[in-house]
């Protein structure tokens, strides 16, 4: 019983982390684009913005 | 007139389409001194092609930002000062790529805020699926669980899987609710009363300390069925994007002449009843309008389906599609863009719609089929277990798990994943579906209404001739034909190629050019133009002083692999029409060139659509195929129907399903996809209803415990997507012949 008091939260909050997590990434724009990041990876000018 | 697309501008890759620059000026936006404009660029394909295009933006004066998403082909610019918006186009097109103004209007804004709310609510079933899971599975192992132990991972367990339900559970919730209102039946409204009786029964069972709680299937429940709901909302809101890209490059903006003659661009959008208009030549009529001055030859392939122009004169009533060919032109507009459509097409587009919407889809029949016998089995099972002596609340449980185990959710999958793996083979192609429904239609159709101009044929008129003329007539006659827009010079000069231009050309709108070449007058156009005795037929003539008149034969290609389409439909037991609006001579040319049987030709909007109904009268299933404005009522009116990607606006919104390139093959494609959809469709449902009658009983019995229902939802959803995927794999029939 006593290791629930410790795991459950733990293992809440880890998927609430991972919710929180993917829904940054929506919110900030990282799936906006797939094809333009991976060509601009290989990009070599320096673009400020 | 265009040459050739050339390769990828980058030299990595080839490109995707080209287009004309047109003048963005009417879409910039401007906040806080900064202006910025949205272009789509055609013809950009990879890295080469992203760092050229920012790079040759960012050069120019005052641009602060230049980036260009590859996924959606769309440039953001925003910049300061007096930069022209014209240069910017004019500097992407110079390094060769297609680009035009992207209107932010056309952004499926409800589409993609209805995919982020499926998402995140995919999102958080996703989470609390999981969450709900590992609180389950000491109940489902764990035998030798302290009772206290069992209850504090059950109110745990309901402590995830309410508050998820009721943001997840939202889209079927809503759904449900509507559906009843109007007093249908879907499978939401089971998919609800699983979900919401599930969760009461544990509930209860929590409160009292009974045997089973089912938080773990509830949840699952929704995350699985969430799944094919986002799948299907992103392939529709893609195909939605794509097939509007093929719109934008057509003509969106119009020149407005102000009262005091200045002349401005506007969106056709912003055009009002009245408001005079500048047509250049070679330029598409956005809206109706009325002729006020000019003479000038009108191209109205796209309204009538006619291939010959028709003048123009003051007074006459043109209709929005229709391009102007010798002069510039005034006209005073009719009506807004919106509503720019002859009135009778717009009231079969009207009964079109509404015979479309009363369309029962499969799922729908079988949730019709499949919701009274499920319910009626679970209030059984409530009966007998009570007469049998059993306890309300024992009698309830029986009940509740023979709701939850024989959950829609392989039901609910059954069709929409097959629709969503169609589809998106589908978009592979470029064939862009319209709605789910419209592949369950594409595949009962048993005969197919072509159009011709612009459908069967390639709408481009071909010197047809060439054998016999001699080169050096042409080369000369090209000489003039480059500076016209009338169909015919351009399918010479497209023969001819480029090169030079006569001096002291002038157009005589109806008749023909005249010029001079070295020293000699020389003309082009009508027989009696250059006197000569006409041929009747699609013809121009060529004279030059002291040289005998020569002629110039055309025809309306049809597409290059029409006769291959045509026969293939035919095999697959279909019945091929052709219907058109231009003349008899030529529509009987292209029937006999593409093997069709059945043709009409100067067929009138409405007889088209009045084809089509007298058709379905008789119990065919219509597949209209066709791009005019004259062919929308019947696009409207079919059973199914497919339009091209240079069709009218009308036109392909009022078709199931769009495709992009010059080829016909996509409408065999089609029909050939839908089929197999259809039977993969109705494998599912099949699966769905085996397994239901394998676990009735089970559930009947009273045996079904948390974990059997876990696992049987699972595995029947499995099941009937592995079977849905099979769609993407070759069919069998394409590997013969292969080792």
């Amino acid at each position: 019983m006593n290791a629930f008091i410790f795991m459950l939260p733990a293992a809440i909050g880890l998927a609430l982390a991972g919710l929180a997590a993917l829904s940054w990434a929506m919110k900030s724009g990282q799936f906006d684009d797939p094809k333009g990041a991976a060509a601009r990876i290989l990009d070599e000018t320096d673009h400020p913005s | 007139m265009n040459a050739t697309a050339p390769a990828c501008p980058s030299g990595l890759s080839p490109p995707s389409a080209s287009s004309v620059a047109q003048d963005p000026t009417t879409f910039v936006l401007m906040k806080d001194g900064v202006k910025s404009l949205d272009l789509v660029i055609k013809g950009a394909s990879c890295g080469g092609c992203l760092s050229k295009v920012e790079n040759g933006v960012s050069r120019l004066p005052g641009v602060r930002v230049a980036r260009l998403n590859l996924s959606t082909a769309r440039l953001r610019v925003e910049w300061e000062g007096q930069l022209k918006p014209r240069a910017i186009v004019e500097a992407i097109a110079g390094l060769g790529y297609g680009v035009t103004a992207f209107d932010p209007g056309k952004i499926d804004a409800e589409g993609v805020r209805a995919e982020r709310r499926l998402l995140t609510a995919l999102a958080v079933a996703g989470v609390g699926t999981a969450a709900v899971m590992f609180l389950s599975e000491p109940l489902w192992f764990g035998s030798d669980l302290p009772d206290e132990a069992r209850n504090v991972l059950r109110w745990l367990s309901a402590a995830v899987a309410l508050p998820v339900t009721l943001v997840s559970g939202r889209p079927f919730f809503l759904s449900a609710i509507s559906s009843i209102r109007r007093r249908r039946l879907n499978m939401d409204v089971p998919v609800s009363l699983a979900v919401i009786l599930a969760l009461a029964l544990s509930l209860y069972e929590t409160i009292t300390g009974g045997r089973h709680a089912f938080f773990d299937a509830a949840v699952m429940l929704l995350f699985f069925l969430l799944i094919g709901r986002v799948l299907d909302a992103r392939l529709r809101r893609r195909a939605y994007a794509a097939a509007n890209e093929l719109a934008s490059l057509q003509t969106a903006t119009a020149t407005r002449l102000g009262p005091n003659g200045r002349a401005e661009a506007v969106r056709a959008a912003d055009i009002r009843p009245g408001d005079m208009l500048l047509v250049a030549a070679g330029e598409r009529l956005v809206v109706d309008a009325e002729v006020v001055s000019g003479e000038s030859e009108a191209d109205l392939r796209l309204v009538t389906g006619e291939v010959e122009p028709a003048p123009t004169h003051a007074g006459r009533t043109l209709h929005a599609g229709a391009v102007s060919l010798s002069a510039p032109i005034r006209v005073r507009a009719l009506a807004a863009a919106n509503d720019s459509l002859m009135a009778d097409i717009a009231r079969l587009l009207e009964a079109g719609e509404q015979k479309k919407s009363s369309y029962r889809r499969l799922a729908d029949k079988a949730a019709e089929l499949y919701v009274p016998q499920v319910h009626a089995t679970a209030a059984l099972g409530f009966v007998g277990w009570l007469i049998f002596g059993a306890s309300a609340a024992q009698a309830a449980y029986v009940a509740v798990t023979v709701l939850i185990i024989t959950c829609p959710c392989a039901l609910a999958l059954a069709a929409p994943l097959v629709q969503v793996v169609a589809a998106g083979k589908l978009f592979r192609e470029g064939i862009y579906l319209s709605s789910g429904d419209a592949l369950e239609r594409l595949a009962a159709v048993d005969h197919v209404v072509l159009d011709k101009t612009g459908t069967l044929t390639l709408g481009d008129p071909v010197l047809h001739n060439m054998s016999e003329t001699a080169r050096g007539a042409l080369d000369k006659a090209a000489k003039l034909a480059r500076t016209s827009h009338h169909p015919f010079s351009r399918a010479l000069v497209k023969v001819a190629g480029a090169g030079p231009v006569a001096e002291d050309v002038r157009e005589l709108p109806g008749r023909g050019v005249t010029g001079m070449i070295g020293g000699l007058s020389a003309r082009l156009g009508s027989a009696s133009f250059v006197g000569a005795q006409a041929g009747g037929g699609s013809e121009i003539w060529f004279a030059m002083d002291g040289a005998p008149p020569v002629v110039f034969y055309f025809d309306d290609a049809i597409r290059p692999d029409a006769v291959e389409t045509i026969a293939k439909l035919k095999a697959m037991g279909m019945e091929v029409e052709l219907l058109s609006g231009d003349g008899e001579e030529r529509v009987a040319r292209a029937a006999t060139a593409a093997d069709i049987v059945q043709w009409r030709a100067g067929v009138t909007p409405q007889a088209k659509a009045r084809r089509i109904m007298q058709l379905e009268a008789d119990g065919k299933k219509i597949l209209m195929v066709g791009d005019g404005l004259n062919d929308a009522g019947a696009l409207a009116g079919a059973h199914a129907s497919i339009a091209p990607g240079g069709a009218v606006d009308v036109s392909r919104l009022a078709s199931d399903c769009v495709f992009s390139g010059d080829s016909l093959r996509a409408i065999a494609q089609v029909v050939a996809i839908a089929r197999t959809a259809r039977i993969r469709m109705r494998e599912n449902f099949a699966l769905a209803s085996l397994y239901n009658v394998v676990v009735i009983p089970v559930a009947l019995a009273g045996w079904v415990t948390p974990l059997i229902a876990a696992i049987a939802m699972s595995a029947s959803s499995a099941v009937v997507t592995l079977n849905a995927l099979r769609l993407t794999a070759p069919r069998p029939s394409g590997k013969r012949g292969v080792t």
